[in-house]
């Protein structure tokens, strides 16, 4: 990304608008199950907000009614739709398309020319570290490979605000504890508004500016911790005293919102 | 039949004669091209010894009516010129009939599987009637057909095109939709349309499964193209009415060797539609090993 790509994120800061912003939401299934209520969050350009919560208590559903694949039944969302990013549970990957040609669906979807998208998605499948890859079908990449090809497919509309739906929960340890550095990278590196679900808490201490935790249905948003570690963050953050302190308490409130 | 319902089933099935074996250099090739071929190689000679013991038991007359030796067929039905190339000519006749109507039975089956695809009302209202013509003994059919189109080419072909139409419209249809839903999702984020929707998404994942259909129906062709000609009774020398015609003046040497030209016609076109499955989805299918 170029200067003027820089210029925008400094414009924005100067702003303060955020890039995604939900106001008193409220999510009802037309099966009557109450899932969200009352949502405040503002998640701003170089912001990365973690949201944790138990299973089932209506974290994808949120990230759902921010990409508009779901319509929510009160409040408002505001968002600019056209530059999202999401990455979904899966790598959802077409298995038949090369992972070049994966990375180039979305260019393709929004009819960008041959030679741009051919050229984003070498910069996108370079960022994640699948050059040497291009040519490989999913079936012969590891769970945690296609959940890069996945990254890079998203990265290629240079999206405003990047969505993920508990992305590496599928994936081992050590694994995942990568993609997460790599995942912070990309933020650093592209100043993207972040939305990150997960249920670990670690990984939502260890990678955001801000973690809120959601208690059980109907979901709400009990508590927001700011997470004042500097970036880059190295893996070794995880045993920090201080990293422990506030993993405690987000667990606390996370307890506390199952009672 | 049973498999006609179980399309992923049918599939493993089917996907198993295509095994890859390691490139290997001269001897060693050989030795595992052997060691592969040896065991239906065995099968076969005992087969053969069987029927050996079989036919001799039955002694001389019944032998002479109903299973003759082996050599015997070989020499009557294959080694005899005029034998010979009546045969083949029937074979080639049949097998003209068998894929004339499969193809149009692959495009008719496509075409009605996408129509279904794309909505569940269009689904539910052609659904019963593929059903009921899978249902319908096609030897009902067949008198109905001949009545009223004749005994010739047409007619047989649409004895075809009914016998193989249902597995490819469920095949395909089960491969349309077998598309993950997060993928959907996927592609509603970036608001495609349904032809796009279909182009991109659902038909190539469709292809394993479509091509499934496309065997189980293969196979099936080869039967409705014999049957056809069979129950007809008269118009074109095909192998149905080459079997009709031995099986009444009892010549059960050539009534077997039009059994074999049968089988190998539905061997040659089920191993085509392998191979063209293993080309078209080996290299990223899931399901296939290799």
């Amino acid at each position: 990304m170029g200067s003027a790509a820089d210029a925008e994120i400094d414009l924005r800061g100067i702003m303060n608008a955020p890039a995604l912003s939900f106001r008193d939401v409220e999510m009802t299934y037309p099966d009557g199950t109450h899932t969200l209520t009352g949502i405040d969050l503002d998640v701003r350009p170089g912001e990365f907000v973690t949201v944790v919560g138990p299973s089932g208590c209506g974290k994808s559903t949120l990230l759902k009614i921010a990409s508009g694949l779901l319509d929510h039944t009160g409040g408002d969302v505001e968002v600019d739709r056209e530059r999202i990013g999401y990455v979904f549970q899966d790598a959802t990957l077409l298995p038949w398309r090369t992972v070049r040609k994966n990375v180039e669906l979305l260019c393709e979807l929004h009819d960008i020319d041959k030679s741009e998208r051919a050229e984003r998605a070498q910069r996108a499948i370079d960022l994640v570290g699948l050059s040497g890859f291009e040519k490989h079908h999913p079936k012969r990449l590891s769970g945690g490979m296609r959940m890069r090809v996945s990254l890079a497919r998203s990265l290629t509309l240079e999206p405003n605000v990047f969505l993920f739906d508990e992305p590496f929960g599928a994936l081992d340890e050590i694994t995942r504890e990568r993609l997460n550095s790599e995942v912070i990278d990309l933020f650093q590196r592209e100043g993207f508004a972040g939305l990150f679900i997960t249920h670990s808490i670690s990984e939502a201490v260890f990678m955001s500016t801000r973690v809120a935790v959601m208690s059980s249905r109907p979901g709400r948003l009990v508590a927001e911790f700011d997470v004042p570690f500097a970036y880059p963050r190295p893996p070794e953050l995880r045993f920090d005293p201080e990293f422990a302190a506030l993993a405690g308490k987000v667990s606390e409130a996370l307890r506390g919102g199952h009672d | 039949m049973v498999d006609v319902s179980i399309p992923v089933d049918a599939g493993t099935a089917a996907s198993t004669p295509a095994t890859t074996t390691a490139p290997a250099s001269g001897p060693n090739r050989f030795a595992a091209t052997v060691k592969r071929q040896l065991p239906p190689l065995i099968v076969l000679i005992a087969a053969i010894g069987v029927w050996y013991i079989y036919s001799y038991a039955i002694g001389e007359t019944e032998r002479k009516i109903s299973l003759p030796y082996f050599h015997d067929v070989v020499d009557v039905a294959f080694l005899d010129g005029a034998n010979r190339s009546e045969l083949l000519d029937a074979t080639l006749v049949s097998a003209r009939v068998a894929l004339i109507g499969l193809i149009i039975a692959m495009a008719l089956g496509i075409f009605f599987a996408v129509l279904m695809s794309q909505a569940s009302w269009i689904e539910r209202s052609f659904y019963p009637y593929a059903v009921l013509m899978q249902t319908v003994p096609i030897l009902a059919l067949v008198p109905l057909i001949g009545m009223r189109l004749g005994f010739g080419f047409n007619a047989r072909v649409l004895v075809v095109v009914i016998i193989s139409l249902f597995p490819i419209i469920t095949n395909t249809l089960f491969g349309l939709k077998s598309a993950q839903a997060g993928l959907h999702d996927l592609f509603t984020l970036h608001h495609v349309g349904r032809l796009t929707r279909l182009r991109k998404l659902m038909f190539p994942a469709s292809l394993p499964a479509m091509f499934t259909g496309f065997q189980i129906s293969a196979g099936l062709s080869v039967i409705g193209a014999i049957v056809g000609g069979f129950f007809f009774g008269r118009g074109d020398q095909d192998l149905g009415l080459r079997i009709k015609l031995y099986s009444s003046r009892v010549l059960p040497e050539q009534l077997i060797g039009a059994v074999v030209m049968s089988a190998l016609l539905g061997i040659i076109v089920f191993w085509f539609f392998g191979w063209a499955k293993n080309r078209l989805t080996a290299s990223w299918d899931e399901s296939t090993s290799g």
